[in-house]
């Protein structure tokens, strides 16, 4: 109960104080940081909608929050969910269209591989964009685990790769010609996860809440289970707390190192489920709204937990859904406020970590 | 073929190393004394938008080059304090420091010019000044600091004590070096140079700021460090390829000669060059790269 206590405690006085230095600034600008802090909690809890909306974005951030902290449980930070996201999204979209009987009329190949029904494709699609993330995610553990090199280092670089590997693929093969947006076409209708209000009747009907938001709650659940309750789980988080030690212990480091960075990439990469063939339905260039990055600030908040996780998630909601209308509704504090106010609470987190580990 | 190689080519490759040369000698400081710098992003953006906002209000381009210096100065001290007195993951500090510069930045020039995208433009005049064939005075620094900071870093007691506290702090200590005090000066240095990089993109090879202008140059600098395997020499080098690369990839761009095979070329493979080579010599494939020992880990003085 003690332990509890400390773990919440300090993410909590981060963001206290987030928030007061986050005041002060907006007080500099000349507004009212009670004003601008009313409308941000206003707009994101006021109304069914609202709560809805902040939930829609905290969906990805789950998805990312949980990817860095299974990486950070097995001393690995994951600084590459946003590439992995990246790569996958895209693999998502081609599974969709081209499975889903889209006949694009796009350079290169115009015509559908399949046109397959929604019971099949949907989890095609998903196995994509867990598969693809996942390969993605392994590449900087292979090479942590059989050349020593830094992951920080080869996931900030396969970042800029696997996004401009993208990009070159939509522009070239999948670009709908004439269009002047960076996009794919749209992914079949078989493809199209639920929206959650075709039946639950409580959520109203304009918020884009999908089947995601459960899936994500599932993976929350899994995730736990998987580090406290397998034996994988246990030697994944050895090797984080004392690398060498578990290797004495007859624990391959390496095993889990690839392991780890592979599980992390395959959740990053399940953001493309809510967001590619729940909400876009397609793949466009700068798809990601920094949810890779945002999703170390999660996990750090979090304290690395999946329930943490779901809890910072839902806050970081919060600020993305608040922003907006504080941006709308004062004169002079604009939408960054929840950078400013992101960046500061994860700075704040890992200057505490000190009083945290004792 | 031919086209590629002119004059003009290696001037724009030159205007376009300048603000990796700043800020890769900026992490060179950094990283040789122990602390990983992945904030040369939020410093280099530290820079570039004080310097714009500082030569838009006063006309005058050398007050603003100096005042973005400040910030990425000043910055780089809050980083250090994270880093240094709190012993917080460095990389993680590193990331708030980059995102607090997307965000704060867009949040002053909000308020102040009721433009949250980028700062008012400078006038043509109020810019850096160019000599010879369009060299920006910021070029011609950033070239000199390279031999200064290769004789600070090898004929100096300064760099002496900067390579032990970033390769074995307790001897460092143990011989009455002050590692922390060292470490902080060594992160202010590298916020210096970030930041007068930042200048040079705000108000030397452009004219005004806009949101997040570096545009993942921060990260091109420290791929440049590794490569160059934490040196001066090689860090000029390695900065001079990555910005030939950004040239050629602007030039191919709709030109007729860049295709092989009746295709063009993709820009977006020519862009790759810098990150999929530091990914090879970081593994080892091209010679060993070894980082400082001590990098990345917080020094605590035993008693």
């Amino acid at each position: 109960m003690k332990n509890l206590f400390r773990e919440v405690l300090w993410p909590l006085v981060a963001v206290l104080a987030a928030f007061v230095v986050g005041g002060i600034i907006i007080l500099i600008l000349g507004d009212n940081p009670l004003t601008a802090y009313g409308w941000l909690l206003s707009s994101s809890f006021g109304s069914a909608k609202d709560i809805g909306w902040t939930l829609h974005y905290a969906t990805p951030l789950i998805f990312t929050g949980l990817a860095v902290a299974v990486a950070f449980r097995c001393g690995l930070l994951n600084i590459g969910a946003e590439g992995q996201l990246y790569v996958a999204a895209f693999a998502t979209a081609w599974v969709g269209m081209k499975f889903g009987g889209v006949a694009t009329k796009v350079v290169g190949e115009g015509t559908a591989i399949a046109d397959l029904p929604a019971i099949v494709l949907i989890p095609l699609c998903i196995l994509t964009a867990v598969v693809v993330g996942g390969i993605w995610g392994a590449i900087p553990g292979i090479l942590r685990a059989k050349f020593g090199s830094h992951e920080v280092i080869n996931t900030i670089m396969l970042n800029f790769i696997g996004i401009a590997l993208v990009s070159y693929f939509t522009q070239y093969y999948y670009k709908i010609p004439g269009d002047p947006i960076m996009q794919t076409a749209n992914i079949g209708e078989a493809a199209h996860i639920p929206q959650l209000n075709q039946f639950l009747p409580f959520i109203p009907k304009d918020v884009p809440l999908n089947l995601s938001f459960i899936i994500a709650i599932v993976m929350c659940v899994l995730i736990y289970v998987f580090l406290w309750k397998t034996k994988w789980g246990y030697e994944l988080r050895a090797v984080g707390q004392n690398a060498s030690a578990a290797e004495y212990g007859g624990i391959n480091p390496k095993k889990q190192i690839i392991l780890a960075m592979t599980l992390s990439g395959a959740l990053a990469g399940m953001v493309a489920i809510g967001e590619v063939m729940g909400t876009r339905h397609n793949y466009y260039d700068g798809f990601s709204a920094e949810w890779g990055f945002l999703g170390i600030a999660v996990a750090l908040l979090g304290r690395n937990h999946p329930v943490g996780v779901f809890i910072a998630a839902i806050f970081f909601g919060v600020l993305l859904r608040g922003e907006i209308f504080v941006d709308a509704f004062t004169a002079k504090v604009s939408k960054d406020l929840g950078w400013v106010l992101q960046a500061i609470i994860i700075l704040f987190v890992a200057c505490f970590q000190k009083f945290t580990k004792r | 073929m031919g086209e590629i190689l002119t004059i003009a080519l290696l001037f724009s490759a030159l205007r376009l190393a300048t603000p990796l040369i700043f800020a890769a000698l900026g992490g060179l400081f950094s990283e040789r004394s122990g602390v990983i710098n992945i904030a040369l992003e939020g410093l280099m953006l530290a820079g570039a938008f004080t310097a714009a906002v500082t030569t838009y209000q006063f006309q005058n381009p050398y007050l603003g080059f100096v005042f973005g210096i400040l910030a990425g100065g000043l910055l780089a001290y809050v980083y250090a304090i994270a880093c240094i007195k709190f012993e917080a993951d460095q990389v993680v500090a590193g990331m708030a420091i980059n995102f607090l510069m997307i965000g704060l930045p867009a949040l002053i020039s909000g308020a102040v010019y009721d433009s949250s995208g980028s700062t008012p433009q400078i006038d043509k005049v109020d810019q850096l000044p160019n000599y010879f064939n369009n060299v920006s005075l910021a070029s011609i620094i950033a070239l000199l600091l390279i031999p200064i900071c290769w004789y600070v870093m090898y004929k100096t007691p300064f760099g002496l004590r900067i390579r032990a506290a970033g390769e074995n702090p307790q001897a460092a200590d143990a011989a009455g070096i002050n590692v922390l005090k060292l470490r902080y000066v060594a992160v202010i240095i590298s916020g210096v140079l970030a930041g007068a990089g930042g200048a040079y993109l705000s108000i030397g090879q452009s004219s005004l700021f806009t949101r997040n202008m570096t545009a993942g140059r921060g990260f091109i600098a420290l791929a440049a460090l590794i490569l160059a395997k934490w040196r001066p020499v090689p860090v000029l080098i390695a900065c001079l390829f990555f910005g030939f690369t950004e040239a050629i990839a602007i030039q191919v761009q709709g030109a007729s000669w860049a295709k092989i095979g009746g295709e063009d070329i993709p820009v977006q493979f020519i862009q790759m060059i810098p990150y999929v080579l530091t990914i090879i010599v970081l593994a080892g494939f091209i010679g060993l790269s070894r980082a400082p020992k001590a990098l990345g880990i917080p020094y605590r003085k035993e008693n």
